[in-house]
């Protein structure tokens, strides 16, 4: 993010609000991911944030394939052509979809009939064994992530905003909502509506469950792949570990918004991006995560289904 | 006599260790409306969920116009035809009464059949025409009841199961459901109903299956079975 220079009480805060708000959109595009998951199983799917991790990685591995690591023998010297960059980000979102069905397939679906802890437990085995998976596969050093975007920076007034964070910011306002477009309006998107109220009668309506669960799966882990890669390019160095703290986050944020809500999920993000952002310049770093945390479970207190959560509906 | 389209080979079902059905045999012809009469807990709703495929059958055979559905899936028997309204209606409460309408046709591509249906489902039900942009959730017992007929006539079924539809309703309302489920029947739907109000199941129903502890104990045509001095006893409260 961007230091900020100015002394302007006003200037700062706008400037870490402006931070925030790119810090928050990839907090929401993990948070709906969770929040997806959850609407259609109840289910909190800890791997998300691994997939997350495995999107930069997938992202990473074709920039240096194709030759274009920077500090590698060889490498090309110009930064990634943007047509490639979109290819590497739709290879990206395509595996990152195919791991995220078949860790459903895998973890999740033999123990649909369960009950609620099992799949849960699973969740976080999934999540730990791509984690250190990931590390004894990619190793533990970080990686300096390719150049995919030349960093500019614009100023708005005494506001600087790079051309990162904006791409992070339209990309995810985008893809929220295409996303909010095609849970409404699409047979695919009725049926996911469907399972999430209630799965039984959806399988009544000839609705097949398991693929619409595979493909809430695909989605959700297509948008990590999206996030992984947008903050890959932010904060250039990547490693197996990178999903640990933004997938907290996003679990936060999904729940502070409401878990199973999309636009809770983007509030949540938004909400929790700008408060650690503000927090985090405004008084010390080492605080805005302590702060978000509270600000969760002053949200939870005061609203238990989240900011924008429906109060439990009965299962009639 | 017209050909079978539902046929139950001694089939046996099981929660975890609780045998929940004992070898049922039952046959529903095109065309009929058969009813499954009996107690709480004697195992109606398991023999329906088991002929759309929500329970599957330790042993025994389950055939639908003439074809082994043992191991179909239920979205598939609802392509083909077999459809089932659940006990407790399953409305989607979150859902307008048009939405959930139109849940009901998911497994159709045809739109100008859907949007036919559609019409054809308000004329049955003016009362969810008045409704359509209220949600679900929000409707009365009886309005529900009609949403869940209406819905599962969307899915054009072929083989409709009624679970219950009178539960919970004043008799005005089970009046109405039952005399929609004879229209129905009329238009060349074949039911099988599923009901504790033994007598108006009875007096609307071609034949029935008395089930008692998972065992079919008595089948016959229903207005044999409204004289029958067992079924008077144990479900009329006669005798």
């Amino acid at each position: 993010m961007v230091p900020v220079a100015s002394v302007d009480f006003t200037s700062q805060l706008l400037q870490y609000f402006a931070n925030g708000v790119a810090k928050g959109s990839t907090y929401a595009l993990m948070a709906v991911g969770y929040t997806l998951v959850y609407g259609v199983l109840q289910l909190i799917n800890f791997a998300h944030a691994e997939v997350y991790m495995l999107g930069s990685h997938f992202a990473y591995y074709q920039a240096k394939w194709g030759g274009y690591l920077p500090d590698e023998p060889g490498a090309k010297p110009e930064s990634v052509p943007i047509l490639l960059v979109g290819t590497f980000i739709a290879v990206a979102m395509l595996a990152c979809a195919a791991v995220g069905m078949l860790i459903e397939r895998v973890a999740y679906r033999p123990l649909r009939n369960a009950g609620r802890l099992a799949p849960l437990i699973t969740a976080i085995g999934v999540s730990l064994f791509l984690q250190y998976g990931g590390q004894v596969v990619f190793g533990t050093e970080p990686k300096l992530f390719p150049t995919f975007v030349e960093t500019e920076v614009f100023e708005i007034g005494s506001v600087k905003i790079p051309n990162t964070n904006l791409l992070i910011v339209v990309t995810t306002f985008v893809l929220m909502l295409g996303l909010t477009l095609f849970v409404s309006k699409t047979r695919p998107g009725a049926a996911m509506r469907a399972c999430s109220h209630d799965m039984r009668t959806a399988k009544l309506m000839g609705i097949n469950v398991n693929a619409t669960i595979s493909l809430t799966f695909a989605i959700g882990s297509a948008l990590a792949a999206v996030a992984g890669v947008l903050v890959a390019m932010d904060q250039p160095a990547i490693t197996p570990l990178m999903g640990v703290r933004i997938g907290l986050k996003a679990f936060v944020a999904a729940v502070v918004g409401g878990i199973g809500s999309i636009p809770g999920a983007a509030l949540g993000g938004l909400v929790l991006g700008v408060s650690e952002s503000v927090v985090g310049g405004l008084w010390d770093t080492n605080y805005a995560e302590a702060v978000a945390f509270v600000f969760l479970i002053v949200v939870l207190l005061l609203k238990p289904s989240g900011l924008l959560g429906k109060a439990t509906r009965e299962k009639v | 006599m017209s050909d079978p389209i539902l046929e139950l080979a001694d089939v046996n079902v099981y929660y975890g260790a609780i045998h929940a059905l004992k070898g049922v045999s039952l046959t529903v012809r095109q065309g009929e409306v058969v009813t499954l009469i009996g107690a709480n807990g004697a195992g109606k709703t398991t023999t329906l969920a088991t002929v759309c495929g929500l329970m599957r059958p330790r042993s025994g055979t389950v055939h639908y116009g003439g074809e082994d559905i043992g191991r179909v899936a239920t979205h598939q028997l609802v392509a083909r035809g077999l459809v089932m309204a659940p006990e407790g209606r399953g409305i989607f409460p979150a859902l307008t009464v048009e939405e959930n309408l139109r849940l009901g046709a998911y497994a159709r591509r045809d739109k100008a059949g859907i949007e036919k249906d559609l019409q054809h489902g308000f004329e049955i039900f003016p009362r969810l025409a008045e409704r359509r942009r209220q949600r679900g959730g929000t409707l009365s017992g009886g309005e529900q009841q009609m949403l869940a007929i209406a819905r599962a006539l969307m899915s054009q079924p072929k083989l409709l199961l009624l679970d219950e539809p009178s539960l919970g309703l004043a008799p005005l309302i089970v009046q109405t459901i039952f005399e929609t489920i004879d229209n129905v029947n009329k238009e060349g739907v074949t039911i099988l109903l599923v009901e504790q109000n033994a007598r108006i199941a009875l007096k609307h129903s071609h034949r029935a299956y008395v089930i008692e502890s998972g065992e079919i104990s008595i089948e016959g045509e229903s207005a044999a079975l409204l004289d029958d001095p067992r079924v008077k006893a144990a479900y009329l409260g006669e005798g």
